[in-house]
């Protein structure tokens, strides 16, 4: 038989087959993409940090197009899809996974909200002064509320903000509770740790601003217009800090299972020395940590020279979301390549197509990228990032341009 | 007589599809001569009972009896890699290397790889669904479609299960899998549809050698309760908290 070859030492018969596949790798790193673009933007919403403003909004799009995009895997990775529903009818609540229907939908209504008030001026604007179908669609968007009075205006701005306050703890609550969901598996050795949803929240975070990065430069660039470095070093900033803290969990995790040597401790070396050995050393922690962190702190230390700041800001960036797609990965894969019987381990073999395979893995990692693109077409967040760069007014000023 | 070990399997096969699938009549002329508990179908009442299942490994030899009973008995697929019950070989190497086998889960029996000579010691643990009083698999459902019954029973409804295996990467035991052809989770249901008419599990019943012992927990007299109150018991796991309801006699400290 085939899987006799991916397997050493003992693992119960019925573990032979692996439970949850890339599909489930993707879960989570979507989400984490979600929460970190949204606690990126609320550095302007929330604690008022004008050099972010920028791509405050984008990052608004960004977290909705990957948001909606986040029961897809879960969905297309159920014996029946069509039950799952009953996940919001009839909650099991000792469950950590049954509070995901109810998460997921009030951060998704928190996120629509957020989005709708930050861009309300503009619906209305463009409602105003198109004809036709257009007209149409952006009365429909502007919910047939035209006031855009100065003091509505600042209405809007305290509810959004009230809302990004909101925003935070949902976002985080929202990956959060993903690491749990592995965490607090006691039957798994390699999941069953407290540390499991700081762990997660802290590379959500990261690999979120390393998002935003990317794709701030990457539509700068399409849209042929100039980048506002003070607002690229200032996400390279945060990424830097972000990556501290998300190191410093990942190493206190391994280093007290280590230290603490228990019962699991040779599988847990087994897992970490043979199955995954090269994602969790070479992927996770040195392209996916430490090589950015090196960058970065590089970035922060150099004077001028812009154009070799932002390709190493793009290479960290690039670096840490490879990095943590490998430690959604170990956690995931690795978890359930480590036998509960505590005395063998098997392989994980993707296969292309299939329900579960990597394929649709791919077009389901692809299309958040299409729905930003039709996203920023209806709602183009472009003019904060592109107006105020040629002679970078201070940012104050901007209100009154639109 | 010579009976090969085939054909004893296959008559024993026999006898168990035959009590699955026999008439009503055939049905109660068993459940008159081998039944655990008396008890007449139709009204058994879930809060007399509270099952429990002891397994005293010494008497184990091995057969894979219980496992394919088990596969006949539920339908369990027998060209896939998915079992209820299953028997694991523990061989304790001379010079101290552990070797643990359940090739196919015991259902074609063992062969001998390793010379006599080389081993310390050997044994078989039969292994099932603990059936636990405090079942992690119940708790990480997010439906709550696996449920345990009052009579002590951890059981999936299958019309309900939405196919997230959440429960089976909960299980420590490993006695979960995924039914493809259902997609839902499935599991051991102590058979459920023959102890809740007086007849024992198929493994039970198919056990030569009575290695396997079910019973009601709550009948001071029963067959379980004889075993737990003059044997040294032990669970698997049982610093995991999950208080199985399969009991083990002569378990040894390598068994996970």
């Amino acid at each position: 038989m085939m899987v006799e070859n991916l397997i050493w030492g003992y693992v119960y018969p019925n573990e032979a087959e692996i439970q949850w596949s890339v599909l489930i790798v993707l879960y989570p790193y979507i989400t984490g993409l979600v929460a970190g673009a949204f606690i990126a933007s609320s550095l302007y919403h929330v604690f008022g940090k004008k050099e972010i403003k920028p791509v405050a909004r984008f990052a608004l799009l960004t977290a909705l197009s990957f948001l909606l995009v986040a029961t897809m895997p879960l969905l297309t990775h159920l014996g029946h899809p069509e039950r799952g529903i009953e996940i919001m009818f009839t909650p099991h609540l000792t469950s950590a996974m049954s509070g995901f229907g109810y998460i997921y939908s009030f951060y998704l209504i928190v996120v629509v909200l957020e989005i709708w008030l930050s861009f309300r001026e503009d619906i209305v604007k463009t409602a105003l002064n198109s004809q036709g179908w257009k007209k149409l669609l952006y009365s429909g968007l502007a919910l047939f509320s035209y006031d855009i009075s100065e003091k509505a205006l600042h209405e809007d701005e305290k509810l959004a903000k009230k809302l990004a306050i909101i925003g935070i703890p949902s976002a985080a609550f929202l990956h959060g509770y993903v690491g749990f969901i592995f965490g607090g598996i006691k039957a798994n050795p390699w999941w069953s740790t407290p540390l499991m949803p700081l762990i997660f929240l802290m590379s959500a975070i990261v690999s979120g601003i390393a998002l935003l990065i990317l794709l701030y430069i990457a539509s700068m660039k399409l849209r042929k217009r100039a980048i506002d470095h003070k607002c690229l070093h200032s996400l390279a900033h945060y990424l830097w800090i972000f990556l501290i803290l998300d190191v410093a969990l990942e190493l206190l995790e391994i280093v007290s299972m280590k230290y603490e040597s228990l019962e699991d401790i040779e599988i847990i070396n087994r897992l970490l020395s043979d199955k995954i050995a090269f994602t969790f050393y070479g992927v996770q922690l040195t392209l996916g940590i430490l090589i950015p962190f090196i960058l970065l702190l590089l970035v922060g230390i150099m004077k001028n020279r812009e154009t070799l700041k932002m390709i190493m800001i793009s290479v960290s960036s690039i670096f840490v979301v490879i990095g943590v797609f490998a430690m959604r990965w170990n956690v995931v894969i690795g978890g359930q390549e480590i036998s509960k019987s505590l005395s063998g381990t098997l392989t994980y073999e993707p296969v292309f197509f299939s329900q579960e395979g990597v394929l649709p893995a791919i077009i389901i990692l692809a299309i958040p990228f299409v729905i930003l693109v039709v996203v920023t077409r209806i709602l183009p967040p472009w003019k904060d990032m592109e107006e105020e760069v040629p002679e970078s007014k201070p940012k104050s000023t901007i209100k009154h341009l639109y | 007589m010579n009976i090969s070990r085939r054909e004893f399997t296959k008559i024993g096969c026999r006898i168990v599809i035959g009590a699955a699938a026999g008439a009503t009549i055939v049905e109660s002329i068993i459940s008159n001569s081998i039944a655990a508990e008396p008890s007449s179908t139709g009204d058994y009442d879930w809060n007399e009972h509270y099952w429990g299942y002891v397994i005293d490994t010494r008497k184990c030899i091995g057969c894979g009896r219980c496992a394919n009973a088990c596969k006949l008995e539920n339908d369990v697929p027998f060209d896939e890699p998915v079992y209820r019950t299953w028997v694991e070989r523990y061989r304790v190497l001379k010079e101290g290397e552990v070797k643990i086998d359940s090739p196919n889960g015991s259902i074609d029996g063992f062969t001998d790889d390793i010379p006599a000579e080389e081993l310390k010691k050997a044994f078989y643990v039969p292994k099932i669904c603990n059936h636990c009083d405090n079942p992690p698999c119940v708790q990480v459902c997010p439906v709550g479609a696996t449920y345990a019954t009052n009579d002590g029973v951890v059981l999936v409804d299958y019309d309900y299960c939405i196919g997230c295996r959440y429960c089976i990467q909960g299980c420590p035991y490993g006695a979960r899998y995924f039914n493809k052809e259902k997609g839902t989770a499935d599991k051991c249901t102590w058979c459920y549809h023959r102890i809740t008419k007086g007849l024992l599990p198929a493994c039970v019943q198919a056990c030569p050698v009575g290695a396997r012992v079910f019973g009601d927990l709550k009948d001071p007299a029963s067959d379980v309760n004889k075993l737990l109150d003059k044997e040294r018991i032990n669970v698997l796991k049982p610093d995991l908290g999950t208080k199985p309801k399969v009991y083990y006699v002569g378990l040894d400290r390598e068994v996970r």
